[in-house]
This record gives C-alpha cells, structure tokens and sequence, in this order.
C-alpha cells in the first residue's frame, strides 16, 4: 500500500513542482486574451 | 488546410488543459470501477498488471494522443478526421476518425443517464431521503425502482420514488448542464467548470476519506472488522503465497487491469487528442501529459483505493470480500447500506455522491467536444447549430437507453461494444499511427517540441514496438474469452449467444450502426469541404 500510494502521491507533487515552477508556465494565455465562441460574437 | 473554426477556440491556461484533461479521465471508474476490481482480484495482486498496464499501455498511450492532437492541431484541425487526415496522407484516413468520434459520444448516451444517478442520490442524502435503515434489501428495491430494472420503460413510467425519485429528470437536468457548458465554448464552459469542480471534488474526496480513515473498530463485537484488516484486504499481497502466483497468472486480470487504464485515463476515447490539439505549436505536451496521467492515478488509487473496499469490509465484512459486488450495485446499493451504518453517514454520502456527480460532469463535458469540433470544423455549422444537432442525436441515444432499461440491458451492450471493444480497437490503431505511420522519429519530436520534461529514449521502443503488441494480444486473449469461452455461470450467455437470442441487444447494435453510418456521412462531407478548402489555397498560391 505504501509503495502504490506513496508512488503515485510523489509523482502527482514531483509534477506539481516542475509546473508551478517554470516562470509563467501556468497562466500562459494560449491564444486571443478573450476567446468568445461564433455564436456570441455574432450577438 | 484549414478548418473553419481554426484559430477561435483555444485553451486560456495551462493548468487549465491540465485540470481539463484530468477532469475527463477521472470518473466514475475511478471511484467505483478500479476498487470494484481491486476487490475481486484480491486487492495488492490486481496492483502488479494495473501498474505495468500504466507503464506500458497508459503513459505512453497519452503521450501518443496529446502529439497527434498537436499536431494535427498546428495543420488546422481539431476534428480526429481532421487530425488523422493531417498525419496519415490517406483516403481511409478520416474514416478512421469516426471511431473517435461515436466512442465518446456513444458512451455519452449512458453516462449521462448515471450522471442523474449521481445527482439524485447526493440530493437525496442532502435532504435526508435515502434512509432505509440496516435492510440490504430495501437499498437494492429501491435502486431498481429508481432506474427501471424490471421492465423496459419502467424508468419513464415511474413517477419517482418519492422526492428525488426520477432518474428521468436527474437525467434531463444533466443533459441540460452539460449542453449549456459545451455551448460557452472551450474555454469559458469547459476550462471554466474544470477549474473549480476538480478541486472540489478533491476536497470531498479528502474528506470521505478522512472520515474513513477515521472508523477504527465500529462494532466492539466485531473486532476482526476494524480500519487496519478493511486496508490490508484492499492492499495487501505476500508475493511467496501460491494463491499471489496463481492470481498472477490469471490471464483475466491483466485483461480487466488494462481495461481499467484505458477507462481510466480516456486514453483510446478521442477525447485526449480533440483537446491537445487546442495547444500551440510550441507549448509542452510531455509534462501536461504526465501531470494529467498523476493527477488521474492520485485519484484513483489513493482517493478511490482508500475508501470504498475499506468501508465495506469494516461494515459488512466477510460478505463483501466472498462476494464482492458489481460496479453499479458497489455504487448505487452497497454504499448507501454502509453509510446508513456509519456515524455522519448522511453527511458522507452526500458529499460521496457529489464527487461522483462533478466527476461525471467533467468527464461527460469531454465527451462531447469531439463531435463539436467536428460538426464546426468539418460541416462549418456554428455553435448554435453544433450544440442542438449534438443535443437532438445524444438525446435519442439517451433515451434509447433510459427506455430500455430492463436489466440495464441497452446501457451494457453499448459500454460493452463502445466502450470496450472499440476503444481496444482505437487504442491500437492510434499507436500504430504514431509509431508506423507518423513514424516513431518524427512522432517523438513532436512530442518534445517544447516539453518541460526529458522523456527516456526507451519510450520510442516501449511505443513502437511493446504497446501494440501488448494490446494486440490482450485484445486477442480478450475476444477469445467475450466470444467464445462458455461461461462457468450456466445462465450468463456469451456476447454471441445474446446477440442471437436478444432483441434489445440486436436493438442496440442497430443503433450503434445507425450512428456509425451517420457519423461515416459527416466526415464524408467534411472530407469534401477540407479538399475543396485545399484546391482553393493550391489556386491562389499558383
């Protein structure tokens, strides 16, 4: 039990670290700032 | 080539294509299926083909899926026509995509039908109506009743059992949230509800939890039903005993342990593949990928692992462990017996329930985003048309489903069809794609164009070659023991022998075929509309 929940939890947190801490990694805006879908850009 | 919708619709952060990814693998399979298995395979020993399933078949699978996403998504595409299209230069190519695209929006049909389960029962324990008291029975009575067990139509002819007692209602009500959240797009519906419902649906989680952990020795008469035996039966193995070698070697759990993966981290769905290719060029997939899969597995094993077989095995003991129960009958009828038992019981199922509802929310959301992306990019529709063409075909296959309910015999022949058989199906064929066809060089490079992580060159060999054959002959080990291999239970057919003798059956893979053919008529005019798309750039770039 240990190895299997200990495994998973160390992975979950190692994964965890490595994206909080690449500088501006998390709150990356992929594309427009303000992404409206077709139907109410329309309106 | 380029779709119409190219370049609109894209994720606004990373930790929300992350939380949504993770959204879509945890489910019910998590919180029901995996300790459901757990506990009929003798807990710590179904744990060894679980974790080499993961290694082998599950990682990488993920890691296959989120490049062929991104990839097809840097050539225009969203739709998995669309996106094998771009990787396999092919006629056949985007016909192969329509599985991608009727698995999730097939296994729609019944997920949402349990989502109103879900929902039901968490407002059922919110208002104090699932009190039955220490009679089994009276839970499974009213199970049946509820969701229409006895006959077919029963569940629409039923006025409900008591308030909160329609599952047709729950059921609509779902539908509803889910189409309202599909039509605020990608990013304000999807991303959004994902960004608050995962980690509260890990506190609830944390919280059943706690209070588990927290039982101790209930009954003082029996002593022998305490925490540490309820976690031993789930966990433990001695790897010296015969009876760990013999369960080793028994080919019908490494079958359920790979299901188990493949249901657990959407992988083989479409799903995965629709989302990644949201993605820039440039922005990782490696990590995203594996903080997704690790998110999934914490849920699984440590939340999902932790609580259910535990809590049975400390309220009803031996019984549980002889005969362990099936999935919906763990869920819907022993739970609620053993949170009648336990102190905060109303409390704890409540907050149960719940999870399970926000964990079929954000699954269910996935399942409807390959078809929009289709539907958009490849017939041009807008997202009006798009949501209410998607509405009108899931909610004919819902209902199909709520009304054939007798022994829940539609909603098994399709998860059964859908979601097992052509996952297995779609699965193979996407790791071919990217390890015969993209080509395991080309397709490695993709995958880490931007990645935050150094992904191990062994990882090219586990992909072309370990995981296709591995599936291949868990496939094949598995047709074997569905189709042909006589039951040891004298009453349970075959699939064969229920096809023949079945007529919801042959009803539900009619059906099947029904959208099968009509998602083969979409992608054939899609097809149409991204070639003539082509010949236009080719004219005027000449």
């Amino acid at each position: 039990m240990l190895a299997a929940v200990g495994g998973v939890t160390a992975l979950l947190s190692w994964c965890i670290y490595k994206v909080i801490s690449i500088p501006g990694s998390t709150e990356h805006i992929h594309s427009q700032a303000d992404i409206e879908t077709p139907d109410i850009e329309d309106d | 080539m380029s779709g119409t919708n190219n370049g609109k619709e894209a994720w606004g952060s990373r930790i929300g294509v992350i939380l949504a990814v993770m959204g879509s693998a945890v489910g019910l399979g998590n919180f029901l299926r995996f300790p459901g298995l757990a506990a009929q395979y003798e807990g710590g020993a179904f744990m060894v083909p679980y974790f080499v399933s993961l290694l082998i078949l599950g990682l990488p699978l993920a890691w296959v899926e989120w490049s062929l996403g991104r990839y097809g998504g840097s050539q225009g595409h969203n739709s998995t026509p669309g996106i094998y299209l771009a990787v396999w230069k092919n006629r056949i190519a985007p016909y192969c995509g329509v599985l991608a695209i009727i698995i999730p929006v097939m296994i729609y049909m019944y997920y949402v039908y349990i989502e109103g389960w879900c929902l039901a029962y968490s407002l059922r324990y919110l208002f104090g109506h699932m009190n039955y008291g220490a009679d089994p029975l009276a839970y499974e009575n009213f199970f049946c009743d509820f969701v229409g067990i006895e006959g077919d139509g029963a569940a629409l002819s039923t006025p409900g059992v008591g308030p909160f007692g329609s599952a047709v209602l729950f059921t609509v009500v779902c539908f509803i949230i889910n189409f309202i959240l599909i039509y605020r797009g990608l990013s304000k519906g999807i991303e959004w509800f994902c960004r608050w419902a995962m980690p509260l649906l890990i506190v609830c989680a944390i919280l059943v939890l706690i209070r588990v952990l927290t039982l101790g020795t209930p009954d003082s008469k029996l002593p022998e039903q305490n925490l540490l035996n309820g976690l031993g039966h789930m966990w433990n193995f001695d790897v010296t005993s015969a009876t760990f070698r013999k369960s080793l070697c028994n080919p019908q759990m490494w079958l359920a342990a790979a299901g188990q993966i493949f249901f657990s981290l959407s992988v083989g769905f479409g799903i995965v593949i629709t989302y990644s290719s949201y993605l820039r060029k440039n922005d990782d997939i490696a990590l995203s990928s594996l903080t997704a899969s690790a998110g999934n597995e914490f849920c699984e094993v440590v939340l999902g692992g932790m609580i259910i077989v535990p809590a049975g095995f400390i309220f009803l003991g031996k019984a549980f462990v002889e005969n362990p129960p099936s999935t919906f009958t763990l869920g819907f009828v022993t739970l609620p017996n053993v949170f009648n038992q336990m102190i905060f019981g109303q409390a704890i199922g409540f907050l149960f329930f719940f999870l399970l509802f926000l964990a079929a929310v954000t699954s269910s959301l996935s399942m409807l985003q390959p078809a929009i992306a289709l539907l958009e990019e490849g017939l041009g529709l807008r997202r009006k048309a798009s949501v209410a063409m998607l509405g009108f075909i899931t909610a004919v296959g819902a209902a199909f489903v709520v009304y054939f309910s007798k022994g829940l015999l539609a909603l098994d022949t399709i998860d059964f069809w859908i979601g097992t058989f052509c996952i297995f199906v779609l699965a193979t064929f996407q790791v071919i794609l990217f390890g015969w066809v993209l080509g395991i060089d080309r397709g490695f490079e993709e995958l880490n164009r931007g990645a935050e992580i150094r992904i191990p060159r062994f990882v090219k060999f586990i992909i072309k070659y370990v995981s296709p054959t591995y599936l291949l002959v868990i496939f094949g080990f598995w047709v074997h023991q569905e189709f042909f291999k006589v039951s040891e239970t004298p009453d349970k057919l075959t699939r064969l022998q229920q096809i023949r003798e079945s007529s919801v059956v042959q009803l539900s893979l009619g059906f099947i075929v029904a959208v099968f053919i009509l998602f083969v008529l979409l992608v054939s005019q899609s097809t149409k509309r991204w070639r003539a798309a082509d010949q236009t750039k080719k004219e005027v770039a000449s």
